[in-house]
């Protein structure tokens, strides 16, 4: 039979759940609902009139080309930033794993870029990529290669995914230099005798052993290059040249805020909802089923 | 401790002092200047402050031109709006669309009993934010028009004679072509692409850019700015573009830098850009007037202008409105505007303050600081050229930055481009047509 404790009563435990209950309302379920009603609706910046449009808003977003390829860079951006951040990371992080000497000073190097806020890693990098100014560029353009992001799209795409997943590199290779401490020593001496060597040994011992993480990772990470990149692109690209970078929150955003289209902008928001949502259901259903705890 | 706390006493008391010792009215005013246009503001209204004792006009600045913007929106919305807000020439629709948001500036003129006539402005300034009955709807404040700078040094250099003309598009390419032969690596750049390239041209050449008198006549404005005119200016630009001799730079005005640092021979600019380039350049360089095509009928017309005018927000007291009708007032007189005039290198919106200027001498002590205000009322302006009044014009704007890109890249053609960006643009307009129905 299994122990169950229950609370007598009601009170206690609502008053428990209730600063959870009240944060999730007020800074999600609040706003969420919010921005489905505005969905609905083709409001004129001032809040002055509506107009009621049903599903318009939804209709004329999925009959926009740039709105539909917009999907397709946002699915090559994720999958980018989250690979370029997670495999230095975790390549970085099995070096420091094995360090004899000076292990601190290099794990609080490594750390270091997690520091920087978006918006400042992506002028950092635009800084050093800029056509006419940047050292990148400079020696670039020494070397024969005439960099130019502000007109080539792949240029554009490759600094942008740089830029976001540089401070993100510190934040995984954080976990993952955890979890290989926490990686029993015995297995993989045992492994040792047996002749299995160092590279051997990481991929069916080691890494096996890290896919809770490299799961938690996954997931967080995709998060991160949906919503939290605004501040790099906005500095380096603006979306630009033409839309290669421009994902689906900066297109919420440009629409938004600077378009004053509240009701393309409250619609996009529901359907960004919804892909992550989605996504994040995909992940747990599929992909936890090959995590071993 | 005890010297912090009466410190910090005095320092609040210092604070709350000027409000508490008279009654004066306070009006705000939001703006989108940061550096030294934030500093001449600063003074402007220092100025009027100290000129009367009634009103207290309090300057904030709320980031650029479209963060300004917003942020007017959302305090209307929470009912927190200022007296005065400052909007870019691109948010004019969407400001005269709001009509229960705003005041228009005649109407607060008339109530407060203030002398205010339109036709005091410079015709293609005024047109731009009247109605097509003649009323002003708001104070036109900073207004700049696009010219041609030219770095003399670069092209001595190249070989290009000092009385080579720059007056044709004709006239640009075939310098544009000795500076590239001799080896110059930006012969020409440009800034704001759609406010000078597409904007500018169609109204200089008097071809319309879009339909309903460019929007100034209804909401059911369609774009035209694909015509021959300007699929011929795009697709030579194009062709610059790949020839190494028209290098891109940005969307806005990033190309600035390099003509300032000297590695641009010519720049497409704003006459605004006289400030920076005035104190920054190490060179010795010229305004002309913006190149035309000479095979279009009826150009050079006029160009139109950019730059911000101020709005009056509605929901006010009545002694505010006095307030607000003061300080626009003092803000169009004569001596401040000659005054901003010279300073920035924005127009002098008004005729008066052109002529003071002149008297003062200005003009014969900065030679080609006349360019631009020449440039505009060389022409009564037409249906063409009065201006643009378009709903999600910023976001057009960034549709047809987009295209141009495509087309300096090569991956599209002028005509491609612009058609698909009529397009593109065409369904933003009906957007707007019925968010505001």
């Amino acid at each position: 039979m299994e122990k169950r404790v229950t609370f007598k009563g009601w009170l206690l435990p609502m008053l428990l759940l209730a600063p959870q209950l009240i944060v999730s309302g007020v800074f999600f379920f609040y706003p969420a609902g919010e921005a489905v009603w505005q969905s609905l609706f083709i409001p004129d910046p001032f809040g002055l009139s509506m107009q009621y449009v049903g599903l318009g808003n939804f209709e004329y977003l999925f009959n926009d080309p740039y709105y539909r390829a917009s999907f397709v860079t946002t699915a090559v951006f994720s999958t980018l930033v989250t690979l370029v951040s997670m495999i230095p990371a975790l390549f970085l992080a099995v070096l420091a794993d094995r360090l004899v000497k000076g292990a601190g000073t290099y794990r609080t190097l490594l750390i270091w870029p997690y520091a920087v806020a978006p918006a400042v890693a992506g002028v950092l990098w635009l800084f050093m990529f800029n056509t006419r100014i940047g050292v990148v560029a400079f020696y670039l353009n020494q070397m024969g290669y005439d960099w130019n992001h502000v007109l080539n799209e792949h240029e554009a795409m490759g600094l942008v995914v740089v830029a976001s997943a540089w401070g993100r590199i510190s934040y995984n290779f954080l976990f993952y230099f955890a979890a290989l401490q926490a990686v029993p020593k015995s297995v993989i001496e045992a492994a040792a005798i047996d002749g299995a060597r160092f590279w051997r040994r990481f991929f069916t011992i080691v890494l096996p052993l890290l896919s809770p993480t490299t799961f938690f990772l996954l997931v967080v990470n995709i998060v991160y290059a949906f919503f939290e990149t605004f501040g790099v692109i906005h500095t380096i690209t603006s979306g630009g040249p033409q839309q290669a970078t421009t994902i689906l929150v900066y297109k919420v955003y440009a629409d938004g805020f600077v378009g004053q289209d509240l009701g393309s902008s409250a619609a996009q928001s529901v359907v960004l909802l919804v892909v992550v949502g989605f996504l994040t259901v995909l992940q747990f259903k599929f992909v936890e089923k090959r995590v071993h705890y | 401790m005890k010297n912090f706390a009466l410190g910090a006493a005095l320092a609040s008391a210092s604070l709350i002092a000027p409000f508490t010792a008279n009654a004066a009215t306070e009006i705000q005013f939001w703006h989108a200047f940061t550096g030294r246009l934030g500093e001449l503001v600063d003074q402007q209204v220092k100025d009027f402050n100290a000129s009367q004792d009634q009103y207290e006009v309090v300057a904030t600045n709320k980031g650029n031109y479209s963060e300004t913007l917003n942020a007017g929106i959302a305090a209307f919305r929470a009912g927190e709006q200022p007296d005065i807000l400052m909007v870019f020439e691109v948010g004019t629709a969407t400001m005269m669309a709001a009509k229960g948001a705003i005041k228009p500036v005649y109407q607060v003129m008339e109530d407060a009993g203030v002398e205010f006539n339109p036709d005091d402005y410079i015709g293609a300034v005024k047109g731009y934010y009247t109605t097509t009955d003649g009323k002003m709807l708001s104070l036109p404040f900073n207004s700049s028009t696009p010219v041609l700078w030219v770095n003399r040094d670069m092209l001595d250099e190249a070989g290009v004679a000092k009385d080579a003309p720059l007056t044709t598009w004709e006239d640009v390419g075939k310098v544009l072509d000795q500076l590239k032969a001799s080896g110059v690596d930006c012969p020409m750049t440009t800034a704001w692409q759609s406010w000078i390239q597409l904007e500018n041209l169609s109204a200089y050449h008097n071809v319309p850019f879009a339909s309903q008198e460019n929007g100034f006549a209804g909401l059911d404005a369609k774009l035209e700015f694909n015509g021959p005119v300007q699929v011929k200016h795009i697709q030579t630009l194009g062709d610059w573009a790949k020839k190494g001799e028209f290098i891109y730079k940005g969307r806005r005005n990033e190309g600035g830098a390099d003509f300032r640092a000297g590695t641009c021979a010519l720049f497409t600019e704003s006459s605004a850009g006289y400030a920076g380039i005035k104190s920054e350049a190490k060179f010795n360089f010229e305004v002309h007037p913006l190149p035309y095509w000479g095979d279009v009928d009826g150009a050079p017309q006029n160009t139109i202008i950019g730059g911000a005018s101020l709005w009056v927000m509605s929901g006010k007291e009545d002694s505010h409105y006095k307030g607000v009708a003061e300080f626009l007032s003092y803000l169009s007189s004569p001596e401040v505007q000659a005054k901003w005039h010279q300073d920035t290198g924005y127009l002098p919106i008004t005729k008066a303050a052109a002529d003071l200027t002149r008297e003062q001498g200005f003009y014969d002590a900065n030679p080609g600081t006349d360019v631009a205000v020449k440039q505009m009322t060389a022409n009564a302006p037409t249906e063409n050229s009065k201006g643009i009044r378009l709903g999600n014009f910023d976001q057009i704007r960034g549709i047809i930055d987009e295209e141009l890109e495509a087309v300096w890249a090569g991956d599209k053609t002028a005509q491609d481009a612009l058609d698909n960006a009529v397009e593109r643009g065409n369904q933003l307009l009906r957007r707007f047509e019925q968010a505001n129905r």
